[in-house]
């Protein structure tokens, strides 16, 4: 299936007033799953799951506890290899290679699709360890290579200013938002095209989340990113895209200002309008 | 479509280079895999290598009597030199040490030992075979069938009952003496004592453990034989009793640990219902914890059996090392392990009494392993019983 | 913590008092406090007995004089050999069983058949008597790997195929395999899964997420482990009783192919062999001393280090 099959379905159900034609060449489609289901032993966790994710936008993924959302997130860098009894149907592909194919290298696609945890797990390194690490393993070893991307990549999660004198301190020193946007920082320091954040802010205060999402912004000028987030007001101020799941399966899938002001499913009106979940 | 992202396009084709291209880390991670079954492996050749020293013994192809069957003198050629070397009850290395005329010397002083052995019935009896090994047998001079373990005499003596009886004694004190301790201490750490007070109560207790037991052997001989005998006035010093007491100390620990783990794993929320319900903590630990963590308790009592049974310096040192046929506790007793350890050193390299220590040996092996397992075994139900539960 | 007081006393109030609560709570108290209390009478009294003949000459001297005089003994041998026996034994074992608990903390699948045996036959290690690796290490390591080197090198008189210090340390690395094991599984589960994934999610193999996160942090309790098995090992006589410990030997080891004095053996040498006991006694209180010192300084570092790994443990998870 290619993206351009795609973009007259969406038109066709004419749900995107925020995006235009001409926003729509510059974001074309990235990641495309084609009935993915998901089973965990017997359970199924995700339920014949079909859409597109465009390119340097936000997209959230929302939804009750349970729902699939981080199950489904983490099938886009294959997290969920490291779990036993985990079987998969179906199809993700970015740029047309299917991640799940035979001959795919899941520490190439790792490289390329980075990710940020719910807790803040920096190794108990110092600060540049931290970034240093990841940049090693692949390939990077001069001292000033090093100090240019580290510094770069703290300047870009708005960290640099805060960590610049002490980045041979303990990493485990630092505040949980500042330890957040160290795990943002070692990720996009390795250069990925897609950053999958499973509920980043979800352990911080609300000062510290209020920086994590403006730097999600800024971010997305050069990343795709996908959000997984209990916080609806989250998804609504940061997402270009919203997913609504309930129970394994994709209720709704529009732009944010259609599922929050006007939904297609009475599920979607309920779940964001918070009558339940 | 118009391909804005052809770059990028030969950088994702990158993901597609197949799997397995680390082919070093894919040796090093089967490199760790048959390291991983060292365990098992090692359990193999014990099992092979004890049981290959005990299986003539097993299977009937030792003869204790061939011993008393002199051979001429002009008959050695026909031997082989491992005949000759069993025969005479040397080792190899002392046989290729001697020179012709030592030999012949030695095998005529055996075929005059042999005109001076005992011409009665028993001297061409096999006593390596599994009658005699288990059944009493009337020896000659005695009025009624006994179970004598006598390896050293003229007329080697195998009985191992004996020895069984002396380690049951001395296992049976340790488990009496250690069980109720072992499992009080358990109730207590785990449910009575506030997290402070079990923070110093569980070190102390692993501390017992970390006494040697050649160590408790000792205490045992020197300190704790002397001071039971004046209390309970017993007749000899060294028995069964001082023994079970002091391998009771050796797996109070054992007890303890197994049996505080069981009870800790018994969900929190028992303990909190039964105590919104108005019983005392007392009254939850014994109605509604140790009901649950039973099956654990069991398997406590298990291993400290198995590890009682073979502990082997404690009552090596402590147990008077006589094999006497008595349920007595206060008799001297002759353990298992004991034996193993107090003879093998003047045994001839695989001659009957070094195989039969080694049997000794495989059934000791055999009996923890089997505790072992049906420890595990109850251990593991009990958890996932608890946690399917909680 | 002003409420403390009233609150705790309606508590009380609350709980009926029972008395055979009351009395069996007392008892399984009891029983805690006399485990405790018979562990301190048997230090206290090694202690008091073994000090006065305890001295530096002690420690510092031979056996070349006379074993069982007071005043010339000494067990520098014993405690040679024994820390000989327990190095080298650390050298095989640690490799061998951090490796293990590498492979099942973090490759082997819970439930399959692989994982089950080897984890059965670790529970099994740990409960073989300590006489049966005695056993094991006289038919295996001497007879078997022994006698074939001598075999094999042509050797006229056993020079493998006896007992000796090598044999002794594998034989003691057998026996201590399932603690090395389980300790360092323990310290490799405490580690926060997060950072596995971290380090995964950044496009690290497998391997290299053991080796350069998961292992450095998992240090301190491979230490434990170590620890442990010296600690355990230290003491254990059964097992080196025929595979190297020595009654008396005039000089020290040389070679792995040596016999060695042992701590252990000599308490068991001194406390049964000696022909006057009472005249004997203060020398062999004072090699329990040095044993008991030197295991428990091993145990009670291990204990600390576990502690600690465990608290880390419950803060991870």
């Amino acid at each position: 299936m290619t993206p351009t099959n795609l973009v007259p379905k969406l038109q066709a159900k004419d749900m995107q007033p925020s995006l235009s034609i001409e926003e729509q060449t510059r974001h074309t489609p990235l990641i495309d799953l084609q009935g993915l289901s998901l089973w965990y032993g017997e359970s199924q966790a995700l339920k014949d799951i079909s859409f597109f994710i465009r390119e340097r936008l936000v997209t959230a993924f929302i939804g009750p506890s349970g729902c699939g959302k981080s199950t489904l997130i983490r099938c886009l860098n294959r997290m969920n290899d490291l779990i036993d009894e985990v079987n998969i149907e179906g199809k993700i592909t970015i740029h047309g290679h299917n991640i799940y194919g035979d001959d795919v290298d899941v520490i190439e696609l790792r490289k390329r699709v980075g990710m940020v945890f719910q807790k803040s797990n920096p190794f108990p390194k110092s600060i540049y360890e931290n970034i240093a690490y990841g940049l090693r393993l692949h390939g990077v070893k001069a001292r000033s290579d090093l100090d240019s991307i580290i510094e770069q990549s703290l300047r870009g999660a708005a960290l640099w200013d805060e960590v610049k004198d002490r980045l041979h301190e303990s990493a485990l020193g630092l505040s949980g938002g500042q330890q957040q946007r160290l795990c943002i920082a070692r990720a996009i320091a390795i250069k990925p095209e897609i950053i999958l954040m499973d509920e980043p802010a979800s352990a911080l205060d609300p000062i510290a989340t209020a920086k994590i999402e403006d730097l999600i912004l800024d971010l997305k000028k050069e990343f795709t990113i996908v959000i997984v987030t209990h916080n609806m007001q989250q998804a609504a101020r940061i997402s270009d895209y919203t997913a609504f799941f309930y129970l394994g399966e994709l209720i709704e899938y529009d732009p944010t200002a259609k599922i929050f002001t006007n939904p297609a499913k009475k599920q979607t009106e309920d779940y964001v309008t918070g009558r339940f979940g | 479509m118009p391909d804005p992202t052809s770059k990028q396009l030969t950088g994702w084709a990158a993901i597609r280079k197949g799997r397995q291209r680390r082919p070093g880390e894919w040796l090093v991670e089967r490199g760790i895999f048959l390291v991983s079954l060292s365990a098992i492996v090692v359990i193999f050749l014990i099992f092979a290598f004890v049981g290959n020293k005990a299986w003539p013994v097993l299977i009937g192809q030792t003869d204790s009597s061939r011993a008393f069957k002199a051979i001429p003198v002009e008959d050695m050629a026909k031997h082989t030199p491992k005949e000759l070397q069993a025969y005479l009850g040397v080792t190899e290395k002392e046989w290729n040490e001697m020179d012709e005329t030592a030999r012949r010397t030695l095998m005529e002083v055996k075929v005059e030992e042999a005109k001076e052995n005992p011409t009665d019935k028993d001297a061409g009896l096999d006593t390596t075979t599994w009658r005699h090994l288990l059944w009493p047998h009337q020896w000659t001079g005695y009025d009624k069938p006994e179970y004598i373990w006598q390896p050293v005499s003229p007329i080697s003596k195998y009985n191992i009952v004996p020895l069984i009886i002396g380690s049951l004694k001395a296992t049976l004190v340790a488990l009496l003496f250690s069980v109720p301790f072992g499992l009080g201490a358990a109730i207590f750490v785990s449910q009575l004592a506030g997290p402070r007070l079990k923070e110093w109560l569980k070190p102390g207790i692993e501390m017992l453990a970390g006494i040697p037991s050649v160590v408790l052997g000792f205490f045992a001989l020197i300190v704790m034989a002397t001071l039971c005998q004046k209390l309970l006035g017993y007749e000899s010093r060294l028995n069964a009793f001082v023994a079970g007491l002091a391998l009771g100390l050796a797996i109070i620990p054992v007890v303890f640990s197994i049996a505080e783990d069981a009870l800790t794993s018994v969900p929190r929320s028992f303990t909190q219902a039964a105590l919104a319900l108005g019983s005392s903590k007392w009254q939850a630990a014994w109605q509604i914890v140790l009901p649950a963590a039973l099956p654990g308790v069991f398997a406590a009592v298990v291993l400290g059996f198995g590890r009682a049974i073979g502990e082997t310096m404690i009552v090596l040192m402590a147990s008077g090392n006589a094999s006497i046929v008595s349920w007595n506790l206060f008799d001297s007793t002759r353990t298992m392990t004991a034996t193993i350890a107090a003879e093998l050193a003047e045994t001839v390299v695989d001659g009957h009494h070094y195989r039969i220590l080694f049997l000794i040996g495989a059934l000791l092996f055999v009996v923890t392993f089997v505790s072992n397992l049906v420890a595990d075994v109850v251990i593991h139900r009990l958890k996932s019983r608890l946690e399917g539960k909680a | 913590m002003q409420n403390g007081p009233p609150a705790r006393g309606r508590h009380f109030r609350a709980e009926k008092f029972d008395v055979a609560s009351f009395f069996f709570s007392g008892l399984t108290g009891l029983a805690t406090f006399l485990i405790l209390a018979m562990l301190a009478v048997i230090l206290a009294n090694i202690v008091y007995h073994g000090w006065p003949a305890f001295s530096w000459r002690f420690i510092t001297a031979g056996t070349e004089k006379d074993m069982f005089d007071v005043n010339k003994a000494g067990v520098l041998p014993m405690i040679l050999g024994t820390t000989a026996r327990v190095i080298i034994m650390t050298i095989f074992v640690i490799p061998v069983g951090v490796i293990t608990a590498i492979y099942l903390s973090e490759y082997a699948r819970p439930g399959s058949l692989a994982t089950r045996v080897i984890r059965g036959a670790i529970n099994n290690l740990a409960g073989v008597p300590s006489i049966v690796f005695g056993l094991f290490g006289l038919g295996f390591f001497i007879a078997f790997v022994g006698g074939g080197l001598d075999t094999l090198f042509g050797n006229a008189s056993p020079k493998w195929g006896k007992p000796a210090l090598i044999w002794a340390s594998l034989t003691l690395a057998v026996m201590t395999l399932p603690v090395v094991i389980v300790a360092t599984e323990e310290a490799l589960r405490a580690i926060a899964p997060g950072l596995r994934e971290a380090s995964l999610a950044m496009g690290a193999t497998k391997l290299q997420t053991v080796i350069q996160i998961v292992l450095p942090q998992a240090l301190p309790g491979i230490l434990t482990g170590g620890i442990l098995a010296v600690s355990r090992a230290a003491g254990e006589v059964a097992p080196i009783l025929f595979t190297g410990a020595a009654y008396y030997m005039a000089t020290l080891p040389k070679s792995l192919s040596d016999q060695f004095m042992d701590l252990g053996y000599h308490v068991f040498v001194l406390s049964t062999q000696s022909p006057d006991i009472e005249r004997t006694r203060p020398i062999l209180y004072a090699t329990v001393l040095v044993l008991l010192l030197l295991t428990f300084a091993l145990n009670l570092v291990a204990i600390l280090v576990r502690a600690r790994v465990r608290r880390r443990m419950r803060a991870a998870h």
